[in-house]
């Protein structure tokens, strides 16, 4: 059973359709017990960073993903999910995340040339074999964020290119982050 | 390298995608699901959909349309037409929308923009512009309610001041191009995009291969929107990618 916690952001819906699409056991929830019991969970995301973590504090749901974590369920965080899975972000002041992952979530600078928001379909670009990131190397998936994560290069799977280089999927052990929405890269 | 975005625009009425639709294949030619599939299979970017759905029934139609697109279609969804207040934003969000595009209502509420961007991420609040060249005063008007009423608002200060207010993106369409098929407003979207630092949306004009080359290249838009040359399959998306190619533009 895969769970996609709930905790009230925008795109869990379109999360759930692409489970459902493609025939995945799954189930939107909140419950502790529930999450702990998945085989595998999904923290989609899509807003601003503070207003995420309030969320998911509202419910008491950071310890519960940390235990998850902990007890090597796979975590996979979406868009602002993934940002989530970092130490700290500066979006609207300085707020804690789930600390799943060393690094901080920093603004897309915005005097190299590009625009932001990094809104649109771009190229990963595979850094470390990996058969969780192998299979997008070189594939267009859609991205749409202001913000972006600055981690150690063991953390860093594949990135795009935008004048910076944006990590696009990123993963320690058990937990993995896609920058972008693969739930609208169809 | 960040791919320009090729996006049909489908106008809805109850629930109904009510201009003319007849490129190949398609069952049912009038369904929004069935319409956004077939895009998705050409290789559009993103779609739009346009509420032009006139009576009460207006929300419901839209969000169950877009519910039922959703579940099938997977890129992402734009939609405008008629949206007033954060709650209509939410409602269409929650139904599976990516993107929701104001218009009018913003015209006359500009806090509007602030309070959906606060809300849902800049990323989901797009700024729709209507503008008309005023060849007397040598500047872009920007018209609201579909085009029928100028404002005293000029266009390039009008977005300057929807991307402080907190729109992450605009669509704007010209209004002395649309339906003329002559090809994109170079010189708007040349203004527009220097005076602005959001994806930039070009709508209104295009009517053949070339004019998507360049709108990307002289305009510096970030997407290019078409109705009619898609629905009646006077050219495909497959089409104007390959020719994007062969102009050096970055497409998917």
């Amino acid at each position: 059973m895969i769970t996609v916690i709930d905790y009230d952001t925008g795109n869990t819906r379109n999360v759930k359709n692409a489970l459902d699409f493609l025939g995945v056991e799954n189930q939107l929830t909140s419950k502790p017990t529930d999450i702990l019991n998945s085989d595998g969970l999904i923290l989609p995301g899509v807003g601003a960073f503070k207003k995420a973590v309030d969320a998911l504090n509202e419910r008491k749901l950071v310890p519960v993903i940390q235990q998850a974590a902990n007890q090597g369920i796979p975590i996979l965080g979406i868009c602002l999910g993934m940002q989530l899975l970092f130490d700290k972000s500066y979006e609207f002041g300085e707020s804690d995340g789930l600390g799943l992952i060393d690094g901080e979530v920093v603004p897309i600078p915005d005097n190299l040339g590009v625009k932001v928001p990094h809104m649109g379909w771009d190229k990963n670009i595979s850094v470390k074999a990996d058969p969780l990131a192998d299979g997008f190397d070189g594939q267009f998936s859609y991205f749409v964020h202001s913000y972006y994560v600055k981690t150690a290069e063991k953390n860093i799977l594949s990135f795009v290119d935008y004048g910076v280089k944006i990590p696009s999927i990123v993963r320690r052990r058990n937990v993995i982050g896609f920058q972008f929405h693969p739930e609208k890269s169809g | 390298m960040l791919a320009k975005r090729i996006i049909p625009c489908l106008d809805v009425d109850h629930g109904r995608v009510k201009k003319g639709v007849n490129f190949i294949n398609l069952k049912d030619v009038g369904d929004p699901a069935e319409i956004a599939a077939a895009y998705q299979k050409q290789g559009a970017d993103e779609l739009v959909f346009l509420d032009i759905t006139a009576t009460n029934e207006k929300r419901k139609a839209i969000i169950e349309t877009i519910e039922k697109v959703a579940s099938r279609v997977f890129m992402p969804l734009t939609v405008g037409g008629g949206i007033h207040s954060v709650d209509d934003m939410q409602s269409l969000l929650k139904a599976g929308a990516d993107k929701t595009a104001v218009n009018s209502a913003a015209v006359s509420n500009p806090a509007l923009i602030t309070a959906g961007a606060e809300k849902f991420g800049s990323q989901c609040v797009v700024l729709a512009i209507d503008a008309k060249w005023n060849a007397a005063s040598q500047q872009y008007d920007v018209y609201a309610n579909g085009g029928r009423k100028q404002t005293p608002l000029n266009a390039i200060e009008w977005a300057k001041r929807g991307v402080e207010l907190g729109a992450g993106e605009l669509l704007v369409t010209s209004m002395d191009k649309d339906g003329t098929k002559s090809g994109y407003d170079i010189d708007l979207y040349r203004k527009l995009t220097e005076a602005v630092n959001v994806p930039v949306i070009a709508s209104g004009g295009c009517g053949q291969l070339q004019d998507f080359a360049e709108v990307f290249d002289q305009g510096n838009v970030d997407g290019a929107l078409a109705a009619s040359v898609f629905h009646f399959g006077e050219l495909t998306i497959e089409d104007v990618k390959a020719d994007l190619r062969k102009a050096g533009v970055a497409v998917r």
